[in-house]
């Protein structure tokens, strides 16, 4: 069974006082803790086995190589994809997506076709597809979730169009924190003949990715929110699409053949991999990616459902707080505003009381703003959440609300 | 109200509650700008709340005026009017007022975090002072 007391133990940062205070750390949608298990797999990349990889042909670089080309395994593995060649590392999902947007979406695109979007994309799935709208000359067109965050599928469906050539969506929105159907939209965007591109940075953390199943044509997501490193990335994307694209980047490790007037680009994954890419990152990461699979989804699923369930009954037992985001399915982020009570002052408070949340408009200013807020407050869980943890977080909100109510 | 008294006021409060009330307190005495002058042109940027800063040129002074959505935030604007309001260019761009914060108790609040914001505040009261200051020097 799983239990989120015995997982906090593998985090050391969560159980270091911060100002003086137990460390409730509500933040992790922005980026997770890391486990132990990371960190010595960092250390011991860097101590006993570093050297540059694809290249010398000597013992340290053929055990970086081969651990470098591991984690690629370990990767598609972690999204069951059907082959390790799929897997494209890259910095971040940020990344991931500029990669196919600045590639396939400049090859492809032209003047009066769409982009589908839904109104729910943070920055990264959003700004990304404007610019590239701005240089193809397509439109982007949006889909409305309902009121509560729910996805409708009519909405989705009638703004699918013979037009239509990219379907770019969150699985998991960073705000509302909907679970969409990726496995239908797939469905549906394939019937029309489009692509679908998947941003499963939050779904990553918190449900099973099967990238056959959804059959989806790109999925991205980031390392450091899945309890890995910082500045590493996972894009996948189908094969026969990834061999059609040409490079995003040039330089060494990409290439076949190289001579003064001319190159040839080698094959993805190494195609889209230009220069020395992050070695011991994307060990880390397989690191962090093994940790997790050690544990059962659904289990994991099972315990969030539940602290999903208390922690909203917690919070809606505080007056004037309203949780934006109610969708019948939803992942572990609770965005809300408490009435005559900046967030930014909120989180004043809190950090005081050692709660960390996240404030502002959470890279989806649309969103928020469409919400009708310029800012909001969000508590976001991890596997490393415990009942406590919402406690605790829930007493400090209460502290807060005493502190302004007699000050305004 | 000089900053040496904000100073003593602020180290004499030993806990957050407290400093917390004074700041608000603070800002409370701020007035609220109307509709006119929250406009983008004043608004600064990257920060988690609004916030809004009004510079006035006089030959020999600066001077700020100030607000913001949230409450705190405003305490925070008015003891940074109070460090900078009324003196020459130059003196604004040579004080430190990280160490001002510091002996105040406060400096996590003007720590270089672009997010929460506070320093581009201070950023940018520094940017008028010398575009003043360049734009003194061509005329002389």
């Amino acid at each position: 069974m799983f239990d989120a007391h015995i997982v906090r133990k593998d985090f050391p940062i969560l159980n270091r006082l911060v100002d003086g205070k137990k460390n409730i750390y509500m933040d992790t949608a922005a980026s997770a803790q890391k486990p132990l298990i990371l960190l010595k797999r960092l250390e011991k990349a860097y101590m006993e086995e570093y050297a540059n990889v694809h290249r010398g042909s000597y013992w340290l670089s053929e055990v970086a190589t081969e651990n470098y080309e591991k984690a690629r395994q370990i990767a598609a593995k972690f999204i069951n994809a059907e082959s390790h060649d799929s897997i494209i590392f890259t910095r971040n999902a940020t990344e991931g997506i500029n990669l196919v947007a600045g590639t396939y979406g400049l090859a492809k695109l032209n003047e009066g076709d769409e982009i589908l979007l839904s109104r729910a994309e943070h920055h990264a799935n959003l700004v990304t597809w404007q610019q590239t709208a701005l240089k193809t000359g397509a439109r982007i067109v949006y889909f409305d979730l309902d009121d509560c965050g729910n996805f409708v599928w009519n909405n989705f469906a009638t703004a699918l169009s013979s037009r239509t050539k990219i379907v770019a969506v969150t699985a998991m929105s960073n705000v509302l924190g909907t679970i969409f159907p990726v496995e239908h939209i797939c469905k549906a965007a394939h019937d029309i003949g489009a692509k679908v591109l998947i941003d499963a940075c939050q779904f990553a953390v918190h449900k099973k990715i099967d990238v056959q199943k959804f059959d989806c044509d790109f999925l991205a997501f980031s390392g450091h929110k899945v309890y890995g490193p910082t500045g590493i990335g996972v894009l996948y994307g189908k094969y026969d699409l990834l061999k059609e694209m040409p490079p995003y980047q040039y330089g060494g490790d990409m290439i076949e053949h190289v001579s003064y007037e001319n190159t040839t680009f080698a094959l993805p994954p190494a195609r889209f991999e230009a220069g020395t890419p992050a070695i011991v990152q994307a060990i880390g990461l397989s690191a962090s990616l093994e940790y997790m699979m050690q544990f059962n989804f659904d289990d994991i699923e099972q315990y969030e459902a539940e602290l999903i369930d208390y922690t909203t009954k917690r919070l809606l037992d505080i007056s004037g707080l309203k949780i934006l985001g109610t969708a019948k399915d939803k992942g572990g982020v609770f965005s809300f505003a408490i009435e005559g009570i900046h967030p930014q002052d909120l989180a004043f408070i809190l950090a005081k009381e050692g709660v960390a949340i996240r404030t502002g408009h959470f890279c989806a200013q649309p969103l928020v703003n469409a919400l009708g807020y310029n800012s909001l407050a969000r508590a976001s869980l991890g596997i490393y959440t415990t009942k406590e943890d919402i406690d605790d977080f829930i007493a400090a909100l209460q502290k807060a609300k005493n502190f302004f109510a007699n000050e305004i | 109200m000089s900053v040496e008294n904000l100073i003593d006021d602020f180290s004499f409060l030993d806990n957050w509650e407290d400093k917390y009330k004074y700041l608000i307190e603070l800002g409370n005495q701020l007035p609220h700008f109307d509709d006119t002058q929250k406009i983008e042109q004043w608004k600064i940027s990257g920060c988690q709340s609004q916030v809004w800063i009004i510079p006035h040129f006089s030959s020999s002074s600066l001077s700020f005026q100030g607000d913001s959505d949230a409450i705190i935030v405003r305490g925070i604007i008015a003891v940074v009017l109070e460090i900078f309001n009324d003196k020459s260019a130059q003196e604004i761009l040579d004080i430190d007022v990280e160490e001002i914060f510091d002996k105040m108790g406060l400096r996590e609040h003007i720590t270089p975090n672009r997010r929460s914001g506070m320093l581009s505040m201070v950023d940018k009261i520094k940017f008028y002072a010398r575009r003043s200051l360049e734009e003194k020097n061509e005329h002389s």
